[in-house]
């Protein structure tokens, strides 16, 4: 078979290899895409799948409180370790801080996002590209430093609040009960900030796409239609929108979950998930009940994305 | 009666580019009226001046006697097809009807059965609970019509709506937009390419090149009494003869329009009747066309095309041939451009 192909089509002894497996490839694309599929499946299926399936494991089992060891004897007793008080606090905490976090990003992305999609041509448009993505260039430690300056009690926040002679207003807010705090950098106020900052590109960049793709003539039939432009955001264009808005929620919201940075550096003492999970895995030795804590973040995102998908946000796509 | 649409002297520019130069129009109440042009001449543009998605840079309009100007489009009785339909995505065919119920807080109840009645009008009922996404374009269409005719405008404006749909499709919709005009009254502004398009569903036809309006009349009229050569050749590819072939052949001496189905093909040499003038020439390109048969003769100053009942197999490329026509069917035009 072979020959007679080979006599039909003659070609130089040195191309025939290589064309053989372009041949092959052609006439079988699925084994091409099977070859292709295969290194990243593998990194996947073994290395993350294997991994988390390992700390799923891990958080069934218990520490001997006398010992210091680990049992290894399934049991559900650490999982109502999360039920105590002071665990419970960190959760909630968590929870709290992320939901605020992902509400303000919205907010703030929106505007932003809405003005590249719709107005900014050409340079205006790389600019809002460049400003949106630069941030991401620097590194996250160095952010968090330059806004632990920025916020701390010497830092320039009081001075400018000093300078326009606001003091008291500051005092005020910092004198808050809960979210106040010592300084800006010591407060629940300041953690709150530099998440805001550091995660709202990863809002901003999914609203920008899906607004660019609904098309300026829907908004025009709907103010054909008789709809002012407040009917006609509310009605066509946050509708449209909103697989965006949850795409970046998903972003911010499993970010501050899951984070330990943020609120080491910025912040005051009291524990957030990330870093219950840091101090348990560490210092304490804990490994089961860290495992069940990471566990948290992953069951919150599975309610939220159910969620998301009962109240349509996903129709559209 | 005030006009249903009144342009006076409307410009609009784009940068540089003027989209719509100086169109003074009145479109009279209950008017079913064309905008037929190539792409890039403005019809369209004045078609969304009228919706109001575009402010003038000069001149005026007037809606039913009131002045427009800086009347947004969500404050104008006028409702739009748009060409693409533009039916929102994300509601159900019913919910796209009853938009503009909503928004104008038409209680729930009500505003479902006029939605109904409109996709029932159109013929599309029990279409409601389906998405854009699920219909045909032919359908979509249809969507687009009730959903602009359920707020009762007073004028319609059709964006070349029926570009999209295949030819068959095409010619039933004609119909249909055609007897729904005549049903409801209203004023229809219709915005095509397609010069037939524009021939048979039109009371009136405004003929645009450049952001002018270049002629505007019946259709017999724009049709059969081209003022200028753009319109001969645009409205029914009208061979237009220059003033000294006009004069020589039984005409005066201006340039002159003469339609390819009233000029006959006859072998060279053959008598010419009375009132009729003739040419001889050779055939360069026959084109079987269906109904018609099309001739391309080389004359001896320039081509002509002759349209025939098809059939007629008499004569292929290279035949030697006479071009007959009643003088009378030579329309002489007043303005060169």
């Amino acid at each position: 078979m072979t020959q007679v192909a080979a006599a039909a089509f003659p070609t130089a002894e040195r191309e025939r290899a290589l064309d053989r497996v372009s041949d092959l490839f052609f006439t079988r694309p699925k084994l091409l895409t099977f070859l292709l599929l295969l290194p990243p499946l593998l990194w996947i299926g073994v290395v993350y799948v294997g991994s988390l399936f390992a700390l799923l494991l891990q958080s069934f089992y218990s520490l001997d409180d006398y010992s210091g060891l680990i049992v290894h004897e399934f049991t559900l007793s650490t999982y109502a370790q999360l039920l105590e008080e002071a665990n419970l606090q960190i959760i909630l905490r968590t929870l709290m801080m992320s939901a605020l976090v992902t509400i303000a990003c919205a907010i703030i992305a929106f505007p932003i996002a809405y003005y590249a999609a719709r107005y900014a041509r050409g340079w205006t448009k790389a600019l809002f590209y460049l400003a949106v993505m630069m941030p991401l260039w620097s590194s996250y430690l160095v952010k968090i430093y330059a806004w632990k300056l920025i916020l701390a009690k010497e830092g320039i926040i009081t001075w400018l609040a000093k300078s326009l002679h606001l003091t008291w207003l500051l005092d005020g807010i910092m004198a808050l009960p809960i979210i106040g705090g010592p300084s800006l950098s010591f407060s629940y106020i300041g953690t709150f900030l530099v998440f805001v900052y550091v995660w709202i590109p990863y809002m901003i960049l999914p609203i920008q796409a899906a607004l660019e793709r609904v098309p300026v003539n829907y908004i025009e039939a709907s103010a054909d239609l008789g709809a002012e432009p407040g009917q006609t955001f509310r009605t066509v264009i946050l509708p449209l929108a909103l697989p965006g808005i949850i795409a970046g929620s998903i972003f911010t919201f499993s970010l501050t979950l899951g984070d330990y940075i943020v609120p080491t550096i910025v912040g005051n003492s009291r524990l957030m998930i990330g870093q219950a999970v840091y101090t348990l895995q560490g210092t304490a030795g804990n490994i089961p009940l860290a495992a069940a804590f990471t566990v948290v973040p992953m069951a919150i995102m599975g309610v939220y994305l159910w969620m998301a998908k009962r109240m349509g946000a996903f129709d559209v796509l | 009666m005030a006009p249903a649409v009144r342009f006076v002297n409307v410009s609009r520019r784009f940068g540089s580019v003027r989209a719509v130069d100086g169109v003074t129009l009145d479109i009279a109440e209950g008017e079913f009226f064309a905008m037929l042009g190539p792409s890039g001449s403005g019809k369209t543009t004045c078609l969304r001046l009228i919706a109001g998605f575009e402010q003038p840079d000069e001149g005026h309009i007037e809606i039913f006697g009131e002045t427009a100007d800086g009347v947004p489009p969500y404050k104008r009785n006028v409702n739009t097809v748009f060409q693409d339909y533009a039916l929102f995505p994300h509601m159900t065919v019913g919910e796209n009807v009853a938009y503009g119920l909503k928004i104008k807080g038409v209680p729930r109840a009500e505003r479902e059965a006029k939605a109904r009645d409109a996709l029932a009008m159109v013929k599309l009922g029990r279409f409601e609970e389906r998405r854009p996404a699920q219909l045909s374009g032919g359908q979509r269409q249809r969507v687009a019509l009730a959903r602009a005719l359920v707020n009762g405008p007073k004028a319609l404006l059709l964006d070349e709506p029926l570009g999209a749909l295949d030819l068959k499709l095409r010619e039933q919709m004609q119909e249909e937009l055609k007897a729904l005009q005549n049903a409801l009254g209203i004023t229809f502004v219709f915005v095509t390419h397609d010069q037939g398009e524009a021939l048979s569903m039109s009371d009136r036809v405004a003929v645009f090149n450049d952001g002018k309006i270049v002629q505007v009349g019946t259709p017999s009229s724009v049709y059969e009494r081209p003022e200028s050569r753009f319109v001969a050749d645009f409205v029914g590819s009208s061979n237009v003869l220059p003033p000294a072939f006009a004069e020589r052949h039984g005409g005066v001496a201006k340039w002159t329009s003469l339609k390819p189905e009233k000029i006959t093909v006859n072998a060279s040499g053959a008598s010419v009747p009375e009132k009729h003038a003739s040419t001889d020439g050779e055939i360069k390109m026959v084109s079987y066309e269906g109904a018609v048969t099309r001739f391309n003769v080389e004359t001896e100053k320039m081509r002509m095309n002759a349209e025939v009942p098809a059939g007629d197999t008499r004569f292929k490329p290279g035949d030697s041939v006479r071009l007959i026509w009643p003088k009378s069917a030579m329309a002489t035009m007043e303005d060169v451009a």
